[in-house]
């Protein structure tokens, strides 16, 4: 018998079931098509506005940086500022994502910009943030052409963007947009939820920031 | 897996007397209590979400069957491949397979207990394949040779003059005069010396907190990010999970999600938690080029509708040690097990065998208050009481707690004769205690004498006094 068989057969044997029983393949199915909601923590559930400002709250609180701009168009001053006020080259790489074409970067004549996945030798990287959670403050980010998932983890400073429309509450709110977008089911390769830069407390319990991932974390939050 | 627990006795004098352990341990009990309580206090639904995450995994443990196989669906689907383990050997083998189809040299490993389950690094080596420990704990205590003491904090035993003595001793291509008097340095350091590594590996393992039936998703949660670079460089990434880590669907996890980093770490959420679902896709710039899930029983399936069923909840959070009065005592390593403190003094025999286990649940004062933190409402004290049960009825207690045992249950079972014996000890032990109120030393009681003065009765028993008490 395969490992897979003789698995299943201990877990049925164990249960006192055979696997055909109809209501229990039903309970099941039903529980997969229609994921019930569970409990949604009352923090979040706010009007939009105040939504963005949990959102920055609760990113501030683990340490994260915001900055919050009206347009698009302000986005390349933002960029240029706060790479000047850190002391970190004019430059940053970024994925294929629209939302960066739509970028007027002339407006920032030094700031360069480059696309494409990241090999470990850039310093800041720059992403468009599928959706933002406020109950956590945290980011969620796609795999993919648009966001390569290396530029989350290997460059020291992350830097993203997220349009204020694209807060929302709670995690549940996240699957929502990926169910539409992807279909009941699938999902992107890689989802991040990313909650602050990266932090290790494994000496002697102090929390330390910069572990392997980025030392900072800077949102832009537009709109 | 080490299994050092037959001598658990030895073990855990030998940590009391060990004074750096002892100071390390404190660290357990300022690092984790605290911020717990401020976590699930800032969260009014954090109960109501403990009820719902034990009642979602009594769920999924019910219909583990069909859960697996969805989960086996949907993960072929997204182009992923599945290979279950009856056991340690089947799942390193799988390992081994892969890593010598594509001749790798190097493996990265995010953090899993399972593959210290399992002994994954000592096989990988004996094959002649470097794993690398990327999580900064999991990395110390590899340096050391060490296993982890806790299943978040591996670790928690180290002191930070041990870590800098343990990377002058090992990263000697570094400049012997630089300072590493800070932790700050200490990470720095192994940041530096990590990354080169994440990059030139060929194959990158990690665990993992959860599987998602409806998606064919695994999840990871961690703060470092080391787990991330693990599956993102590699051109292959195997997760190594058990069974019982399923969850039906990604609204179930959300549930798990708002317990677990609360009850681990004290924070909200972790800095990462990252859902993966097969391998990169058409158009995709970077991730694994295959993707591999080992899923490892080990015993698990038949814990199933046993009386250790609820065992099968655990998420791994760790609070039920960062609580427990004999964990902060002598540290997870004179538990002997990979898994430490009360969730691994219920799991160890489960997994291993009572035979060899047998003194983990003895270690335990019954206090309650891993069961009191425990996100999943795990009924730790009771288990432990079965597997107590057990090791009487196979007569694997040793015969003077057995022969001590029959006394007091002769004694117990005649309550007339109980009530005179009882009386007569304690007016004869607070007679004799009166002057000083404690005594250093008694017979019979030099196990606890040795270590602390034993309180002189009052005189009376506690029937006695109940029995004297103002009724309103």
């Amino acid at each position: 018998m395969s490992a897979r068989d003789d698995i299943l057969a201990t877990i049925r044997r164990s249960l006192g079931v055979t696997g055909r029983e109809p209501t229990r393949r039903d309970v099941v199915e039903q529980r997969l098509m229609r994921s019930p909601r569970g409990l949604i923590p009352k923090r979040a559930d706010l009007p939009p506005a105040e939504q963005v400002a949990l959102f920055i709250k609760m990113a501030e609180a683990v340490s994260a940086s915001i900055a919050r701009v009206a347009s698009l168009d302000e986005v390349p001053d933002a960029l240029a500022g706060f790479l000047r006020a850190h002391n970190l080259p004019m430059a940053l790489r970024h994925g294929e994502d629209a939302i960066f074409t739509a970028i007027p970067w002339d407006r920032q004549k030094t700031l360069e910009h480059r696309s494409g996945r990241s090999d470990g030798n850039d310093l800041v990287g720059l992403s468009h943030a599928l959706a933002g959670v406020a109950e956590t403050g945290t980011l969620a980010l796609v795999s993919g052409n648009d966001n390569p998932t290396t530029l989350n983890f290997l460059p020291d400073t992350h830097i993203v963007l997220i349009d204020a429309k694209d807060i929302v509450g709670d995690y549940e709110s996240v699957w929502d947009r990926l169910r539409s977008r992807y279909g009941r089911g699938k999902m992107p390769r890689t989802l991040n939820f990313v909650t602050g830069p990266s932090r290790s407390g494994d000496i002697e319990q102090k929390i330390l920031l910069g572990a392997h991932g980025p030392r900072q974390l800077h949102i832009v939050v537009v709109g | 897996m080490f299994l050092t627990t037959e001598t658990f006795k030895e073990n855990a004098v030998e940590a009391l007397g060990n004074e750096q352990l002892q100071r390390a341990m404190h660290n357990v009990e300022a690092g984790f209590i605290g911020k717990r309580k401020a976590a699930a206090d800032r969260l009014p639904e954090f109960d109501q979400l403990r009820a719902n995450a034990r009642d979602i995994k009594n769920h999924t443990l019910a219909h583990l069957d069909l859960y697996l196989e969805a989960y086996e669906a949907n993960l072929t689907a997204a182009g992923g491949l599945l290979h279950f383990a009856r056991n340690s050997e089947e799942a390193r083998s799988v390992v081994l397979d892969i890593c010598k189809r594509v001749n790798a040299r190097t493996v990265t490993k995010g953090k899993s207990m399972i593959s210290e389950e399992i002994n994954l690094n000592e096989a990988l080596s004996a094959a002649g394949v470097d794993p690398i420990e990327t999580d900064l704990g999991e990395y110390i205590i590899q340096l050391r040779g060490e296993h982890p003491s806790h299943i978040i904090a591996p670790a928690v035993h180290v002191l930070k003059e041990q870590v800098e003595a343990d990377f002058r001793r090992v990263h000697t291509h570094l400049a012997p005069e630089r300072n590493l008097d800070e932790p700050e340095s200490l990470l720095g350091e192994a940041r530096a010396v990590l990354r080169d590594k994440f990059l030139k590996s060929d194959i990158g393992v990690t665990g993992a907190n959860f599987l998602i039936a409806e998606t064919g998703t695994s999840i990871i949660v961690t703060n470092e990010g080391n787990g991330d670079l693990t599956q993102t460089l590699p051109r292959i990434h195997i997760v190594i999970a058990s069974i019982e880590k399923l969850v039906p669907t990604l609204d179930d996890v959300s549930q798990i999600l708002r317990v677990l980093a609360r009850s681990a770490t004290g924070q909200d959420f972790s800095v990462y938690t990252t859902l993966s679902t097969g391998p990169r896709r058409p158009g995709d710039p970077d991730g694994p080029e295959e993707y591999h899930v080992i899923l490892l029983d080990n015993g698990r399936s038949s814990m199933l509708g046993s009386e250790f069923q609820d065992m099968l909840r655990c998420i791994r959070c760790g609070a039920c040690m960062n609580h427990c009065p004999v964990y902060h005592a002598v540290g997870g390593h004179a538990y002997g097990s990979v898994y430490p403190g009360p969730m691994g003094a219920v799991l160890t025999p489960s997994l291993f065998g009572v035979d060899k286990a047998g003194h983990l649940p003895n270690a335990s004062t019954f206090c309650g208050r891993c069961e009191s933190v425990c996100p999943m409402m795990i009924p730790l004290p009771k288990m432990m009481r079965h597997w107590r049960e057990r090791e009487f009825e196979r007569n694997l207690s040793p015969a003077t707690f057995r022969a001590g045992l029959s006394v007091w249950a002769f004694f117990a079972t005649r309550p007339w004769l109980y009530h005179l014996a009882t009386r007569i000890g304690m007016l004869v032990l607070g007679f004799a205690g009166k002057a000083r109120g404690r005594f250093s030393w008694l017979p019979l009681a030099g196990g606890w004498t040795k270590y602390r003065d034993l309180p002189a009765p009052a005189g009376a028993t506690f029937q006695a006094a109940w029995a004297k008490r103002p009724r309103t």
